[in-house]
This record gives structure tokens, sequence and C-alpha cells, in this order.
């Protein structure tokens, strides 16, 4: 830049230094570029998975007619509410006894040392990687008539009962499935509560169970949501355990779904089927974030923010 | 507090006893695959190990494993070659959808399995690739995809980016630093998240029961189908091995540092 001709005395303006190649101004440079990386994967998902879900629920409204008949049918269908009501149930039930045996466990998980807890993750994350037709299969065997826990029940003088191909079979077998999917988001949320918290209720006059009761369980409760929406929305859609362990006559919603189409190739009503579901999990993860917000609103109140 | 109350000890009692109750039936298959005869009581009147040499010498137990092993190994290369990459871009890009995209990545895992499963089947009628290796490759991939994002993420949650700065510094290309500073430490997380994309595979039922056929049946097919069918302890003697093949491949992938990622992988 010249320096000014005009008759007023000012300063030259000094030249701008160029800016040094610092690593910030690479790195900003290639940021862009990092977001091609997605790609292959947006392309994988978008062929087999959002593709034919689009298909599927394309299908829905025109299979055999254009139109909401599918869904009419299914709104009219007095199987289709049976079964309905009967996944909704049974997934309580089972989301009920996860939540009620694997709080303790995961509270447990808080207390004990590294080493322990250690164990006890071990003891979790097996089963839960384990596979589904094996632990099913396992479960098959053991609720059978002649099989293990009715040989005990005999034993005991209970006498036998019929624990498979009906909904008791299925919710013991789903039960243990899931309960892997409960103990692990509950750990997650309470390792994050600081137990000095109980101290200081104690402190102030509190039992050890008031304490417990009026400070931790409330906070614990994010975790439990967490924990009751994961193993409820998994249920719902559950198929090899019901299908394996139930009957068709205490079908759940996939297995009516998969009858639909494997056995009666009904298209357009099993994809309804297969929508309703699906409006059904999202309508339910909706519900638990609202609750989860409210909690952990609750909860910054209690400790200060840190969530 | 060094009083053990009491409380403390039941809750003690009381997590053994759900320890047991989350490790033990599983482990009936074992005592189960050893019975001389067809029946499934136990204990098994008498042992043999017949049923272990019906499941080696029967070629449609021995296809599908070969299935199974073959697809489950291709799933899991592809489903972590994509969800590496994914899982980097969603780490450092800024751009606009990219919450939608991070959304995308997780959806896999909420959307019920029986309509992803419905879905891909009927696509993949329309396509041939139903019955095939192929469409099962592509449609475990999708299962395992998730996992390895999860895994890789959390991993790269806790990298620290100022060594790739100052890789940078000291003069090395993007490509480079990539290659040479950041997957070898994020390594951890990229290998056991393989690991679980080929567990998830290998014992992936749903999908699986759709686009496969009496041809290309996987390993769990076969078990889905045999389990209605004719229920034979041979079922047992393959889910015993599964039984130990997975635990050593789950304690292997907690070992390489998927501890995180494998109890987060939902």
């Amino acid at each position: 830049m010249q320096p000014s001709s005009t008759t007023t005395t000012s300063p030259p303006r000094p030249r701008a230094a160029p800016e040094p190649p610092t690593a910030r101004a690479a790195a900003r440079r290639v940021g862009t570029g990092w977001a091609w990386l997605a790609l292959p994967a947006a392309a994988l998902l978008a062929l087999v998975f959002v593709y034919p879900l689009v298909r599927l629920l394309a299908k829905s409204f025109t299979d055999p007619s254009v139109g909401l008949d599918n869904y009419r049918q299914l709104w009219n269908s007095d199987v289709f509410g049976t079964v309905l009501a009967r996944t909704f149930t049974t997934s309580a039930v089972v989301c009920l006894v996860c939540l009620v045996v694997g709080y303790p466990y995961a509270y447990l998980m808080t207390l004990v040392s590294r080493r322990w807890r250690d164990v006890m993750l071990v003891v979790v994350l097996v089963p839960f990687w384990t596979s589904l037709m094996v632990r099913t299969f396992s479960w098959l065997v053991l609720l059978q008539d002649t099989g293990v826990v009715n040989d005990i029940l005999a034993g005991i003088g209970v006498g036998r009962l019929p624990l498979i191909r009906n909904t008791t079979g299925v919710t013991i077998g789903m039960a243990q499935v899931m309960l892997p999917f409960a103990v692990l988001p509950m750990y997650a949320s309470m390792k994050t509560i600081d137990r000095r918290l109980l101290q200081a209720a104690q402190a102030c006059g509190a039992t050890p169970t008031r304490a417990f009761l009026r400070v931790y369980a409330p906070l614990s409760v994010p975790g439990v949501l967490a924990a009751s929406s994961i193993v409820f929305v998994v249920s719902l859609g559950f198929f090899v355990t019901p299908q394996l362990l139930g009957s068709p006559s205490n079908a759940l919603l996939s297995q009516l779904i998969y009858t639909e189409i494997n056995r009666l190739s009904n298209w357009g009503v099993g994809a309804a089927m297969g929508f309703v579901l699906l409006a059904a999990t999202l309508l339910l993860l909706l519900l638990v974030q609202g609750a989860t917000r409210t909690a952990r609103a609750g909860r910054a109140r209690w400790q200060g923010g840190r969530k | 507090m060094s009083r053990v109350r009491p409380g403390r000890i039941a809750l003690v009692v009381v997590c053994v006893l759900t320890g047991l109750w989350l490790v033990i039936p599983t482990l009936v298959v074992v005592p189960t695959s050893f019975t001389a005869d067809r029946s499934f009581s136990l204990p098994p009147a008498a042992l043999s190990t017949d049923w272990y040499v019906n499941f080696f010498t029967d070629s449609r137990w021995l296809e599908a494993l070969g299935n199974s092993l073959i697809v489950a190994s291709l799933a899991a290369v592809i489903a972590t070659t994509t969800g590496t990459l994914g899982a980097l871009a969603l780490d450092r890009s800024r751009f606009r959808g990219k919450g939608v995209v991070a959304g995308l990545f997780l959806t896999p895992a909420i959307v019920p399995v029986i309509l992803v499963g419905l879905g891909i089947y009927y696509v993949f009628l329309r396509w041939g690739l139903a019955g095939t290796l192929t469409g099962l490759v592509l449609g475990h991939s999708v299962v395992g995809f998730p996992l390895v994002v999860r895994s890789v993420a959390a991993s790269l949650s806790g990298f620290d980016r100022r060594l790739e700065a100052a890789a940078a510094n000291l003069g090395a290309s993007p490509f480079a630093v990539l290659r040479q500073v950041t997957l070898p430490s994020i390594m951890p997380g990229v290998l056991a998240g393989a690991v679980f994309a080929f567990i998830a595979s290998f014992d992936e039922v749903v999908i699986s029961v759709f686009v496969s056929s009496p041809d290309t049946q996987t390993l769990p097919v076969l078990m889905f189908n045999a389990v209605t069918v004719e229920l034979d302890p041979t079922i047992a003697a393959a889910s015993t091995m599964i039984l130990v093949f997975t635990t050593v491949l789950i304690l292997t992938g907690l070992r390489i540092g998927g501890r995180e990622a494998a109890s987060r992988a939902f």
C-alpha cells in the first residue's frame, strides 16, 4: 500500500504480516474434507436400510390397493388388537422384572472395588453378547415339561407346570435375555451420582434408608428411564424368543408380522403392522426422552448442574 | 464405613443370585449336548459325543457353519470400514445436516429388527439378492455398523487431537497424520468394533431368516428351523460350540479395549 499522498500527515499503514501456517489453519482446510469419509457409510445405509424401509412403507399404502385399507383393516381387527395388547403387557412385565432385578445389581456395581466391578461387568456382558439362539434354546431345554425347572417344581411338591408354549415361558425367557439391557444403562447413570450426597444427608440426620430413598433414588431416575425404554422398545419388537418359547395362539406382534409375510404373503398388511410397531417404538422413545429431560432438570437442581 | 451392614450383605447375596441367573441358564446346553439319547432331559442318563460327531459329518450343519463364518467375516470388514470412516467423519467435520447423518448412523439399532428384515427381504427379492450370501453380507453389515461407530467414537473421544496438530506442524500431510498418528491410537476401538460386528453377524437371526434360502442358511437360521422342525441334541452341540467360540471372542474384544463400547453397544 502506498503511503497517502494527501497533505494530511497520517502514518503509513503497516503491511499486515502473512498468517503463519499454523496447524489450526491446516486443520481447518481439511475440516470439510472429513465429511466425505461418511459417504461409504451413508451409501450402505441408504441402500440397505433406508430405501427398503421406504419401499415397505409405500407397500403398506399401495398393496393390494392404494389407500389406508391395510391400516383400517388393522384398526378393525380383533386379532391385531389382542396381539398388540399382549405385546405391550408382556413388554411391560419384562421391563418391570428387569428393573427390579437389575437395579440392585447396578447399584452394587457402583459400590464394589474396581476388580469386582469388572467381574460383575463381564457377568453381564458375556450373556449380552452370547447368541440369542443359544440363550433361547437353553430356556427351551430348561422350561420344557420334562426339563430341569419342572423337575425341581415336582421335587418340591408344586407339581409340573406348563412353562413353554405360553406367555409365562416367553416372559421368563425374555426377562433373562433383557436383563443386561437394563443393567448397563442403569450402571452408566449411577456411576455419575456423587455418593457423598448420601453421607451429607446422613450427616443432616437422615437414616441410611431415608437418605437412599430421598437422595439417591431420585438421582438414579434418568438411568432407570433409559433402561426401561431400551428394554421396552427391544421387547416390543422381539421375535426369536417369543417365537420359540411361545405358540401361535399367544403370538406377539413380531410373530404376527412373520406369519403374515412368510405364510400368507400379505405384504401390505404385514408392512402396515411393522410400521404400527415402529410408530409405537418412536412414541415410547419420545415419551421417555421427555420424562428424562424433566428428571435431568430435577437432578441438576440437586447436584448443582452436574449431569 | 468399616461396619458391614446387614443390608449390604443382603444386597451382595441378591446380586450373586442375579449373576447366577444371568449365566447359568445358558450353560444348560453343555450337559445337554453330551447326552447319549435323543432326549433333552437333564442330567443325561448316559454320556456320549454322538451329537458332535453328527454336527461335523452332516453337510447341512457344516455348510451353515461355513456360511456363517464367511458372511460374518465379510460383514465385519464392511461394517468396520464404513463405521470407522463414518465415526471419523462425525468426529471431525462440521456440515449442515450433520445431526441428521449422525442420527441416521444410529437408527439401525432403534428400528425393530423384524421390520428391517422385512424391508431388506422385500427389496432383495427384487434385486435378486434374496437367498444369496451377498445379500446376507449386506444385511449383516447394517447390523454391525452402529456397533463399530460407537466403538470407534468412544476411542476418538479419548484421543488427544493435539497429537495430530503436532504431527501436522512437523510437516506431515493430513493423510500421513491419519495413517501414522490417528489410526494407531484408535485401533483398539476399531478392532473391538470389528469383533463385535463379527459376533453380531455370526449370531444374527431375524434378517437371516428372511434373506437366506434352504441353500444358503447360516448357523443360527439352521438352528432356528431345526428347533421348530426336528428337535435333536445336535442343536445342543452346535449351541455349546457357539457358546465357547463367542465367549472367547467377547473376552478378546473386551480385552482389546472394547469395554466402554461393549457396554454401550445398543
